[in-house]
């Protein structure tokens, strides 16, 4: 087997594991996200607490199955969302070009204006209080998807531009092709390294955004936990220096974006 | 042995008194304002920045000394209250001169209540002056005597002189010239101010030397607390006011002589349930907030001792009421300190016809009692308590949804909309006479939390806690207020309309550079007595450079 195909399957195997162990976290661990060990807060590992405790003492181990449940499901879910917008839009710009593509690219360049932080916590303002946790959590990564487009239709528009005056579009253009099917069976295809990229880009961009946004309110509220609110706990970087521990969960993040970039094909096998 | 130890002593003493020697007059102080002074004029000011700046640059008739908590004469060394309280009577220390040579006289004070009580300077600090309709009479029979009458009496008026810096009527240099012991000399806005030492301030020690013994301070404009920590550990700085409690823990870990714990402050964390009337909340939780059980079941049911040990590392002590013990006069010691008891909280909240079935609290109409507990985004320690709180109602099957928010979103729930169950924010109590309480404890009040502006008391209790404050005002002595204002604290701590939960400790970095610190826990904790402080030989930079 060769090297970068045994460092996929490496990269495949631990997601999955991850994965499985999120939504399997009932059965991996013994205890609840929520309690607290108020006898042994910031506890370093032991048998008792294999990742050791958060500064209230929950269990972080629990805390890393299930915020990986919260995470890997819903940030994947938003970064595809604004991928999906930005691939039909971008590569529609790109490929018609006219007064389409400004009123697109003006559209963007407007939402990129627009201070999203203040957009959302207007919207949590809004919001009544009495909204369950889960539903706050799905709305802000929903939020974040449809919100996170424009900077991926940017690139998505650049490379669909490139692509308008190639042989081949052409070719394809004097054979009849639809529009339609011009942009779905030419285009796209050859846009597929820009998107995966954009996509996977995007996932741990969602994911530390919506750490950003726990601190102003609006995202994963407690007790509930995430990557980006484990993650919060590591802004002071001399908590992580006194519990070294504390700093699992962004270990397990790089090694999930690792796997991720690992298990993508390589370009020259996509083109 | 004994000689050895003879010997020991000996040489401490010696050493002690060489460094006592060594410690000089003279050298720069660095510490950090949190914010751009808003003024330099002592009778606008309104901020924490300006507040400082006119601690150690005005002279005052009476200073408060933060650590015995008792009034003191400055530039008045003498002073009497009239028996109706609407009069005091200054006598005033003669020779006196502000920083620029000019002459301090009767007539200084009488133009300082003039400006301080004219409607048009918009004083905050002559506000709490304004006790009734009509003018002040100032009346100066000497150049060393000062009569002032106020229309209406005032509660602890000797006390309010604190903050009353006089300003010059005659100085070209106008509000720049002053009595205190240092005075502005520069101003980079954004950057730094910096304070020299003022040649003309009256106060000496006990050896005859002039005060103060600091030849500058040098104020830096610095908002971020960690990099404020940064650069005092770096030498940068040599105080720093107020420290959080993990700051403090990593400081007193790699340096503890100097992180200093001046004990248990005069701020409290509470946590308090929406009683508005009109709040869009539904009826049967309007009727869960209202009824005194409920409430008191969630005070007991609260583990105030696992706050104060996880959230603040220790350095916080579990509340009592609306007084903290900081507050050696005004608290009511009678109180009986908070206890943790989750039976007894169930056996309330029975009592108010609650029922625990299956781990989960429903009232008397079968409605699960679930609320959420709004508290502001971006405080890590109330974000920490909030979860908490959560975890220590789960076992009288409460559902609590922490809910954090914006402060600008809060303030407009708090005070508007009402459109929120329960708040958890901090109390910030710089004053220690309860008639700075006033708008917090009359049911009129705007800062009447659970139920403000109210055009008549909602209940029978708060009618008695708005008749006692009003007699407390008008008290002819300290004593009399003093019984009235303890009876306010034992109605609040038997109705909970506020839930206290904990006191902070006041954590302070000195540099051991620093001779003559003595942290206290009214502001400003670290500097109060700035006019004795020295610089240890090696560390008097600055102003000579």
């Amino acid at each position: 087997m060769n090297p970068s195909r045994w460092l996929r399957l490496c990269g495949a195997a631990f997601l999955c594991a991850v994965f499985l162990a999120g939504l399997f976290a009932g059965s991996v661990t013994q205890y609840s996200y929520a309690r607290q060990f108020r006898e042994s807060p910031s506890a370093a590992p032991s048998s008792v607490h294999v990742f050791g405790t958060d500064n209230l003492g929950r269990d972080l181990f629990t805390r890393v199955l299930y915020g990986t449940r919260i995470s890997l499901l819903l940030a994947p879910a938003a970064a595809l969302l604004s991928t999906v917008i930005a691939a039909v839009f971008g590569s529609f710009a790109g490929f018609t070009g006219g007064w389409m593509e400004k009123l697109i690219l003006a559209a963007a360049d407007l939402s990129m204006a627009l201070p999203l932080l203040f957009v959302l916590l207007a919207l949590r303002a809004w919001l009544p209080l009495d909204i369950p946790p889960l539903v706050s959590v799905i709305a802000t990564f929903v939020l974040l998807g449809l919100l996170g487009w424009p900077a991926s239709l940017r690139v998505v528009w650049a490379a669909a531009r490139n692509l308008r005056n190639s042989d081949f579009l052409l070719l394809a253009k004097a054979a009849g092709c639809t529009r339609s099917r011009i942009i779905l069976r030419h285009m796209v295809p050859n846009l597929r390294p820009v998107l995966l990229a954009q996509f996977w880009i995007s996932i741990p961009l969602y994911i530390l955004t919506e750490a950003t946004l726990s601190m102003l309110g609006l995202g994963v509220m407690e007790p509930l936990p995430s990557w980006g609110n484990l993650l919060r706990g590591l802004e002071d970087f001399s908590i992580v220096r006194a519990n070294p521990w504390r700093a699992l969960p962004l270990v397990l993040l790089v090694l999930s974006m690792i796997s991720f970039q690992l298990i993508l094909p390589a370009q020259e096998e996509i083109t | 042995m004994i000689a050895r130890s003879l010997w020991g002593g000996l040489l401490t003493v010696l050493a002690a008194g060489s460094l006592a020697a060594q410690a000089q007059s003279g050298g720069e102080l660095h510490f950090c304002l949190h914010g751009e002074p808003k003024t330099f004029n002592p009778i606008l000011v309104d901020d924490e920045a300006s507040e400082n700046i006119r601690y150690l640059t005005g002279g005052v008739l009476i200073r408060l000394n933060r650590q015995t908590q008792s009034l003191e004469p400055a530039l008045a060394s003498s002073w009497e209250i009239s028996r109706d309280r609407r009069t005091i009577t200054f006598h005033l220390r003669k020779g006196l001169r502000f920083s620029d040579g000019t002459p301090f006289t009767s007539e200084d004070v009488a133009y300082t209540i003039k400006l301080l009580m004219d409607p048009q300077t918009h004083s905050p600090t002559g506000d709490a002056f304004r006790s009734g309709e009509g003018t002040v009479d100032v009346k100066t029979p000497a150049s060393d005597l000062v009569a002032i009458t106020f229309p209406a009496a005032i509660a602890g008026l000797d006390g309010l002189f604190d903050q009353v810096a006089v300003m010059s009527a005659h100085s070209p240099k106008k509000e720049m010239a002053v009595l205190g012991p240092f005075f502005v000399a520069e101003y980079k806005a954004g950057s730094y101010v910096l304070l020299r030492r003022n040649p003309n301030y009256w106060k000496h020690d006990a050896q005859g030397n002039p005060l103060p013994y600091l030849d500058s301070i040098r104020l830096d404009i610095q908002r971020n607390r960690d990099i404020e920590l940064v650069r005092f550990r770096k030498g940068e700085l040599q105080l720093i006011g107020r420290l959080d409690a993990e700051q403090f823990e990593r400081l007193r870990h790699d340096d503890p002589s100097a992180a200093r714990n001046a004990g248990t402050g005069l701020d409290a964390e509470e946590l308090w349930f929406n009683q508005v009337p009109s709040a869009p909340l539904p009826e049967y939780k309007k009727a869960w907030f209202r009824t005194t059980e409920f409430r008191k079941a969630i005070s007991s049911a609260i583990n105030r001792d696992d706050l104060c040990r996880i959230v603040y590392n220790g350095y916080a002590k579990p509340a009592y009421g609306p007084v903290s013990p900081a507050n050696h006069f005004w608290f009511n010691s009678a109180l009986e300190s908070p206890k943790y008891d989750p039976k007894s909280a169930l056996a309330l909240l029975a009592r108010a016809g609650f029922k625990f079935e299956k781990e989960i609290l429903k009232d008397s109409k079968g409605n699960r009692v679930e609320f959420n507990l709004v508290t502001n985004s971006g405080n890590a320690s109330r974000e920490k308590m909030a979860a908490m709180i959560q975890q220590d109602l789960s076992q009288l099957g409460i559902k609590v949804n922490v809910v954090t928010l914006d402060f600008p979103s809060l303030i407009e729930r708090m005070t508007r909309t009402f459109d929120y169950d329960a708040c958890l924010l901090g109390l910030v109590n710089t004053d220690l006479d309860p008639d700075s309480q006033m708008t917090v404890w009359l049911s009129s009040g705007e800062n009447h939390q659970w139920n403000p502006n109210q055009k008549t008391p909602a209940t029978a209790w708060e009618a008695e806690i708005d008749t006692l404050m009003r007699e407390q005002a008008g008290a002819p002595t300290d004593k009399e207020r003093k019984a009235k204002f303890d009876r306010v604290q034992q109605l609040v701590a038997e109705q909970a309309p506020f839930i206290y939960l904990i006191n902070k400790d006041v954590l302070i970095a000195v540099s051991p550079s620093v001779i003559g610190t003595a942290p206290v826990v009214l502001n400003p904790q670290a500097f109060w007595n700035a006019e004795i402080l020295r610089l240890s030989p090696g560390t008097a930079l600055g102003a000579q450079k």
